[in-house]
């Protein structure tokens, strides 16, 4: 059984991961994995979309800040969109917004990292 | 995977026994959030409750036990009435911790230095009303986690 799936778009020198299902202690490993490759591929602007993840727990979250200080060193970032309400409650409860930027759409995301250049 | 379901008057007992291993979150998540809407929370608080059971039995099934599959988990619910509240206990027989030394961890410094552990117990206190911990490693580990039903109707 596959609760949980990645989909990458490359748009330019920006991966979109689109991401869907369930992030937890179980599936963390798939998500890291992903952004290992990308990493090793030295794409470091990321896009992750969360349009139709259904839940995170904070092993989902560790994930993300097992990596940003990585990618923010090599003048990348990791973009997070499409958030849902109970999705973006999570990352509020631990003082995310502050850290990471949260964006409505790929779009914007995309829009953000083309403005940096 | 053993469910049981105990009716009463004025109590419900629920029970899940059921292995220590990340892959049966989903089922444990399930189970506590069907109960959850069941006895009337309301969808967003039964995601809370579904999240803090979670985050404590991945706890268990990383720390307590260590990653040894083999192991079981105990989660057993009380819904009583009518004081409306749901108890989840949630039991393991691994290796327990200091009780003493858990604190509401500072996040802005977590987050910081990009620290993951103690992310787990911050969210469960943050999501649920009461918190729990009795620590005896080896014989008997267990976290109670409260929600009242009350201050669910209250808010909404």
């Amino acid at each position: 059984m596959n609760g949980f799936e990645v989909m990458r778009v490359d748009n330019g020198e920006v991966s979109v991961l689109r991401i869907k299902g369930f992030l937890d202690a179980h599936t963390a490993s798939d998500l890291e994995r992903e952004i290992q490759r990308l990493l090793d591929q030295k794409r470091f602007k990321i896009v992750v979309n969360f349009r139709e993840l259904n839940y995170i727990s904070s092993a989902g979250l560790g994930v993300f800040m097992g990596f940003i200080e990585e990618v923010r060193g090599n003048k990348g970032d990791i973009k997070l969109t499409n958030m849902t309400p109970k999705i973006f409650r999570v990352f509020d409860l631990l003082g995310f917004p502050t850290l990471y930027e949260i964006r409505d759409d790929e779009q914007q995301a995309l829009q953000s990292f083309n403005n940096q250049k | 995977m053993k469910l049981a379901v105990k009716n009463q008057r004025t109590k419900k007992k629920f029970h899940l026994r059921i292995p220590s291993q990340t892959e049966y979150l989903e089922i444990i998540r399930e189970f506590v959030s069907r109960v959850a809407r069941k006895v009337g929370f309301k969808e967003d608080d039964a995601s809370k409750i579904e999240l803090a059971v979670d985050e404590a039995c991945t706890n268990v099934i990383e720390h307590a036990y260590g990653g040894d599959g083999k192991k079981m988990i105990d989660i057993a619910i009380q819904v009583d009435y009518p004081g409306q509240k749901m108890s989840i206990i949630i039991t393991d027989q691994g290796r327990g911790f200091d009780p003493s030394k858990l604190r509401a961890p500072d996040m802005k410094k977590y987050l910081q230095e990009m620290r993951v552990g103690g992310l787990g117990v911050y969210l469960m206190q943050s999501l649920m009303d009461e918190i729990n911990f009795e620590v005896k490693p080896g014989p008997k580990n267990q976290v109670k986690l409260v929600k009242y039903l009350m201050n669910n109707q209250r808010q909404k």
